[in-house]
């Protein structure tokens, strides 16, 4: 229970003990937690662990295992805590503490879907992962190959050839659309505000269905990786709007002011002033768009097509990518084909954990740190 | 140190431009703020506009240089004349106009995304001039700026490590490096510290024989020790902001004609 909070001597304990050779007093730390909160909290949730005991392994004539136990565990803690607390402080604190527990928990219960899902993933997936499975395709492994054999190379081309086309065309898009919005504002900003906002609760099946209708059938192009990026663009572009959009806003209007004072025209003030000013954010923005798509399977299901053989060609025949290569292997019912998807699974989240670090990154970065680049690359 | 900037180099510098008001009225949608301001700024005179917040100071400094017209519902009346030219008018473009006329802002505002030597050639970027000497230009405008000596050895440091009245003066150089005619100043000092505020003063005084300077101020002992000529702007209750009186500082301070100007300098009001 708060953790952030040091643990520190109760106040009364030594007030005057000197803890330095000068002589001076102790610093005091009104706000630490003292050990006999520690014990209060420990002793009524303990009571209440051994009264859940009691009530569910002695009395109940019947048994309730698992999560039954410890809601009732939790329910009974509170109301212990409670008169615990009441009878040392009174009630104003006892309702203070109560308060506080029942917000951690909170955070608690909506903190661990995550964890478990990390948790699980890596579990699962970490045994399959090592440099074959990166380096080999699914072309020459059969159904009764182990886990150790075959890999999602095709899979991680397709993804990284499907995503850095779809960035090549949204990104440039987005930002435009985003200077239109917040600098240039005309009569189409509204509705495009509009559009964009709800374009982020697109239903991805959706922007699939529509490239797999007029790209792959109505053109004759068939299934290829450039088919999966306009789908994935369609995705990616409404959420590079709204954040580029918000970081341009931010950029100060004397900024704005300064330039155009010197003389500069519109376009220039923005080319040089607006857009290297809110450059980290518009970085962050870009890696996550990236993020947003980079786990979508249903646009990809039906334009991109699948496949266990490497073609690194994203322009023509089928591809794959590690979304559709997770699907594929969890639907068979071999073991190994399931410990693979798992493989996949994790990889995925490696990814997105590997652009989000980027995206921190680039919202880190100063002016001076790029001078100094600049200046080295000019030596 | 003083002497020793006001040796940069001014050969060939022009004395500044004559800047004109005539019949200057202003209105935010249709709210009048300003009405039929008549002010003379010569060539190589530091004009100061004087009077309470809410006036029409700064919105008259803006139509100036053609900032005014930034906030969507401003409108104008009257005619701001550069040398004769209408500023307004067809003959000059406007990113002509806001060159030749420069601009320090209340606050500091140096670009965050650049360096300090990056900062001063920004109006050159910005206007997609070329210079043949860029290091020349950086430490010429530092100096008229008065902000060489501290900042010669860490050009290349992002701006927004300056303290806030060097920053200023970077604004300064910034603003001097385009080369232009007039320099107009929307209170530079209010936001700085004494030491700083009297930096600023000195920089002024060593750049009014190059150019024309117009300042807008609430600092009374500021407008007497840089201007010499001042204009004295008020506004009444839920009527527009007019020039009760203007002339040279000396007289505008010591033996003004209207009783309003004499109460508002005096310390009185406002």
């Amino acid at each position: 229970m708060a953790a952030t909070r040091a643990l520190g001597p109760a106040p009364s304990k030594t007030p005057d003990k000197p803890t330095d050779a000068a002589g001076q007093a102790p610093r005091r730390r009104p706000r630490a937690w003292r050990w006999a909160d520690i014990a209060e909290f420990a002793g009524s949730a303990a009571s209440a662990l051994l009264l859940t005991w009691l009530i569910f392994d002695r009395f109940l004539p019947f048994r309730i295992q698992g999560v039954a136990f410890f809601v009732a565990w939790y329910a009974l803690t509170l109301p212990i805590y409670w008169l615990v607390v009441r009878d040392g402080h009174g009630p104003v604190a006892a309702r203070d503490r109560l308060a506080s527990v029942l917000v951690t928990t909170g955070a608690a219960v909506a903190l661990s879907p995550i964890f478990l899902v990390v948790g699980y993933v890596t579990y699962r997936g970490w045994s399959v992962i090592d440099f074959g499975f990166l380096a080999e395709t699914m072309e020459l492994t059969g159904p009764l190959s182990g886990a150790d054999d075959g890999g999602l190379l095709h899979s991680l081309i397709g993804t990284l050839e499907q995503l850095g086309i779809a960035t090549l065309i949204a990104v440039p898009l987005g930002v435009l659309t985003a200077v239109y919005l917040s600098e240039i504002s005309g009569p189409l900003a509204r509705p495009t505000r509009l559009v964009a906002d709800a374009m982020t609760a697109l239903p991805s099946i959706v922007a699939g269905l529509f490239v797999y209708s007029i790209v792959v059938i109505r053109t004759g192009w068939g299934f290829s990786g450039f088919a999966g990026s306009l789908a994935l663009t369609i995705l990616m572009l409404p959420t590079v709007t709204i954040a580029a959009e918000q970081v341009l806003r931010v950029v100060p209007g004397s900024l704005r002011e300064a330039a155009l004072a010197l003389g500069s025209p519109y376009w220039r003030s923005v080319l040089l002033v607006v857009l290297p000013t809110a450059r980290a954010g518009l970085a962050t923005a870009v890696i996550l768009g990236m993020a947003r798509v980079v786990g979508e399977t249903a646009p990809v299901l039906l334009t991109v097509g699948g496949t266990n053989i490497l073609n690194v060609n994203p322009f023509s025949d089928y591809q794959d990518n590690i979304p559709l290569f997770v699907f594929n292997q969890i639907r068979s019912s071999k073991e190994s084909f399931v410990d693979r998807a798992w493989g996949g699974a994790l990889l995925l989240l490696a990814l997105v954990l590997v652009l989000f670090v980027l995206a921190r990154l680039a919202g880190g970065a100063g002016p001076g740190r790029r001078s100094r680049r600049k200046k080295g690359a000019a030596k | 140190m003083t002497t020793q900037e006001s040796e940069a180099p001014v050969t060939g510098q022009p004395v500044g431009g004559t800047l004109r008001g005539v019949g200057v009225s202003a209105w935010f949608g249709a709210r009048k703020v300003l009405e039929g301001v008549d002010i003379d700024m010569r060539a190589g005179v530091v004009t100061a506009l004087i009077g309470p917040s809410g006036c029409g100071k700064s919105t008259f400094l803006r139509i100036l240089n053609r900032m005014h017209e930034l906030v969507p519902i401003a409108t104008l009346g009257g005619s701001v004349l550069l040398d004769g030219d209408d500023i307004y008018g067809t003959a000059l473009p406007i990113t002509e106009v806001r060159r030749r006329i420069g601009m320090v802002f209340q606050k500091p505002n140096p670009f965050p995304a650049m360096t300090i030597g990056d900062n001063v050639m920004a109006g050159l970027r910005l206007t997609g001039r070329k210079t043949a000497n860029r290091e020349q230009l950086i430490e010429e405008s530092l100096r008229r700026a008065g902000l060489w000596n501290e900042v010669r050895n860490r050009l290349g440091a992002p701006a927004g490590g300056l303290s806030g009245g060097q920053q200023q003066r970077l604004c300064i150089a910034r603003s001097l490096a385009v080369r232009p005619d007039v320099l107009l100043m929307d209170e530079p000092c209010s936001a700085l510290d004494p030491t700083s505020t009297r930096r600023i003063e000195e920089t002024i005084l060593e750049l009014k024989d190059q150019l024309t300077i117009v300042i807008v101020t609430h600092n009374m002992q500021q407008a007497q020790r840089v201007s010499e000529h001042c204009a004295f702007f008020l506004a009444a209750e839920d009527e527009p902001g007019r020039v009760v009186e203007q002339g040279e500082t000396e007289h505008i301070f010591g033996s003004p004609e209207d009783p309003r100007t004499a109460d508002y300098v005096n310390g009185r009001f406002g």
